[in-house]
């Protein structure tokens, strides 16, 4: 029975037009892609495709690092129109399986892998941050601005460092208050530490908070609504989690980038190579609709939009603690 | 153990996990069923993606490595009246010092770097247990709390090395750089290659062979030396080994290093052989089920070796299922390992009494 199928998918992705008959495939990360956050934004952008287009998708959501080559394989062998993989743990993984399968397309997002066939999205969330931290610091009545990151790894400081410059940017007298949640991958699905970490840097005089944790976030969110305090969500648009408090989110395109490599492998428009997507690309922005409009005062939001338009004509840089 | 004597081995060491596991996958079978899904094909997808092909077999042989491993190294702070719950952690440290040799010395002859590495990743993992040990034995400090705290200590430790010093730099993930081919173990496929046997890809490598071996030393370390009946007699009555002339101190340490260089090991499979570079998280919870794997196996190490193979099998077939079956969640199989592992571990005394009594009755008839 499994040497049909093989066959078949050997077949269809020898030949190369006729993959675009064959259905995308995604693998989220071990947050899950319910995690409110950063997978759930693939999610969105795979559900997108599926609606628009009818085709279903194969997904699959890992438990363990082990797995994660094994998984990738798995779609790639069952012959997907593109895998794409989703978080930058697995760069390693699609760094073998591209190698294996030099005739399947693969997209990672968050990790570059120079390879043919594959296509690597990026995005420059310090520029996003550096909006959100304008907007935490002219938000604060107490002049002290928080920050809890996810795992202690490079991509979350990466986060840190734009909203911090984007803070003191904005009033150069703000403190910034920073706690990391771990320094294990749980500690982007632990919201109990993360309402913890946040209602000590409350205690501490913080009254906007900007959470770069995944599902760890959602705990960050509840305590400020519980405290009264502002917070600002990260990934995908959070607003609307407790329209009131949450001052607005650093949203990061990351449903755009699914969404976009599975309708251009459909369309046979699908390129490898690298591709890094800030505010002028529109992959990172700060999320303004009619959940937050009344919190942000039109000085405020004039004052941030200069700020864009100064990032993406280069004349503000943002610091890249990952370069 | 004087409990087990109302029954024979055979009822102990088969009968009773096996009506423990069949009753569990009765149970999965019906959670199953609420969900609105067949529980006979899910079985069939569990057991086929288990071992159905070649390829399945050699995954679930990988995972096994991993429980043989850590489930020995808990069997054996076992026997010495220890419960090391800190393999997470001592595997962790372990990979640093496999990577150390793996990264920065692999200029060396295969040979050299083949035997340091995996003589420093067990010294780094012996190392992180002994501490534990000697403050168990030293300060009474109680070794459960110790080793699980340092296996946060661990957690910190690697992330910030990996994140700020071994990182490979321009790389999204912390990780370092992969290691050289000859500083890595064989896999099964190359070995398998050298016999003419085509093998497919998977990361089942030497290390598969080292746990066996492994198993085979734990049992006569501990059933066969002077050291292993120490180690025994102190688990058992720390004041009846100190009247017979034994140091407990000395036996709890040296048990805690030996534990702690078996789990080690399985860094080693998973740093060395797996995946040829040092990465964050690496031990993903396969040094806790180490203690589910030790319990069902009652320490025993051809039980540990029987109980890993069956946890291989459950973790490989689960991620099949989750695969094949859309309406069966990643949370879904950790259901259906929760239960075995409820049943296995937790409840196995639960049938034990109804069984030495029917023994007990058989015998008296």
């Amino acid at each position: 029975m499994k040497t049909p199928v093989l066959a078949a998918a050997f077949a269809l992705a020898i030949a190369g037009s006729a993959a675009a008959q064959t259905p995308p495939a995604v693998m989220f990360d071990i947050g899950g892609k319910f995690d409110r956050s950063f997978n759930q934004a693939a999610y969105d952008g795979a559900e997108r495709f599926k609606k628009e287009t009818g085709v279903t998708y194969n997904e699959f959501e890992i438990t363990n690092t082990a797995e994660r080559e094994q998984a990738i394989r798995n779609l790639a062998r069952r012959g997907a129109s593109v895998v794409i993989a989703v978080g930058f743990n697995n760069h390693a993984a699609i760094e073998t399986v591209a190698k294996e399968f030099p005739n399947v397309k693969f997209t990672i997002i968050d990790s570059v892998v120079d390879l043919p066939n594959v296509q690597s999205v990026t995005f420059r969330e310090h520029e996003g941050s550096f909006l959100v931290g304008m907007a935490a610091a002219l938000t604060s009545k107490t002049g002290k601005v928080g920050f809890v990151g996810g795992m202690d790894v490079p991509i979350i400081r990466k986060f840190y460092k734009g909203y911090e410059e984007g803070a003191k940017y904005a009033k150069s007298s703000v403190e910034v208050f920073m706690n990391m949640t771990g320094t294990t991958p749980t500690a982007f699905r632990d919201p109990t530490r993360g309402a913890e970490l946040a209602r000590g840097q409350f205690d501490r005089g913080v009254d906007v908070v900007f959470a770069a944790a995944g599902a760890t976030g959602t705990g960050v969110y509840q305590a400020a609504k519980d405290a009264g305090k502002f917070a600002i969500g990260v990934d995908s648009n959070q607003n609307h989690l407790h329209p009131g408090t949450m001052l607005t989110s650093m949203v990061k395109r990351v449903d755009i980038a699914v969404y976009e490599a599975m309708t251009q492998a459909r369309a046979g428009t699908w390129k490898p190579g690298a591709r890094a997507l800030g505010l002028k690309e529109e992959g990172v922005g700060m999320a303004i609709d009619d959940n937050n409009k009344a919190l942000l005062s039109a000085d405020v939001l004039k004052r941030i939009d200069e700020a864009r338009q100064a990032i993406i004509d280069g004349k503000i840089t943002v610091t890249d603690v990952m370069r | 153990m004087s409990s087990r004597g109302d029954m024979p081995a055979w009822a102990d060491y088969v009968l009773l996990p096996l009506i423990n596991l069949l009753l569990a996958f009765v149970l999965s079978g019906l959670v199953v069923l609420a969900i609105g899904e067949d529980p006979v094909r899910a079985m069939r997808i569990l057991v086929e993606g288990a071992i159905g092909y070649p390829e399945a077999i050699a995954f679930t042989l990988y995972y096994a490595t991993n429980f043989i491993f850590t489930g020995l190294a808990v069997a054996l702070a076992f026997h010495a009246g220890l419960f090391n719950i800190g393999g997470e952690g001592q595997a962790y440290v372990a990979g640093l010092g496999v990577a150390l040799i793996c990264l920065y010395l692999d200029f060396l002859p295969w040979p050299i770097i083949f035997v340091g590495a995996i003589a420093l990743g067990m010294a780094f993992g012996a190392a992180w247990a002994a501490v534990p040990g000697w403050l168990q034995a030293k300060r009474g400090s109680h070794v459960v709390i110790t080793t699980i705290m340092f296996n946060f200590i661990a957690a910190a430790l690697m992330t910030y090395l990996l994140s700020n010093v071994m990182l490979e730099p321009g790389r999204g993930a912390p990780e370092t750089r992969r290691f050289i081919a000859s500083a890595t173990l064989p896999s099964m496929q190359t070995m398998l290659g050298w016999i003419g046997i085509e093998a497919p890809r998977s990361p089942l490598n030497f290390a598969f062979f080292m746990a066996i071996a492994a198993a085979f030393l734990v049992y006569v370390y501990i059933w066969r030396t002077r050291w292993g009946y120490a180690l025994r007699v102190v688990g058992q009555n720390e004041q009846a080994a100190r009247y017979a002339g034994i140091d407990p101190a000395k036996t709890i340490i040296v048990a805690m290093a030996i534990s702690g260089a078996l789990a080690g090991l399985m860094g080693v499979n998973e740093i060395m052989g797996a995946h040829q570079r040092l990465l964050v998280a690496f031990t993903g919870g396969f040094g806790f089920v180490g203690i589910a794997v030790a319990l069902m196996g009652r320490n025993h190490p051809l039980g540990v070796c029987l109980a890993a193979l069956l946890f291989g099998a459950l973790y490989q077939g689960g991620a099949e299922l989750a695969f094949e079956m859309r309406a069966i969640s990643r949370e879904m199989v950790v259901v259906i390992q929760g239960l075995i592992i409820l049943f296995c571990g937790a409840l196995e005394n639960m049938f034990r009494p109804w069984i030495a009594t029917l023994f007990a009755r058989h015998k008296a008839a």
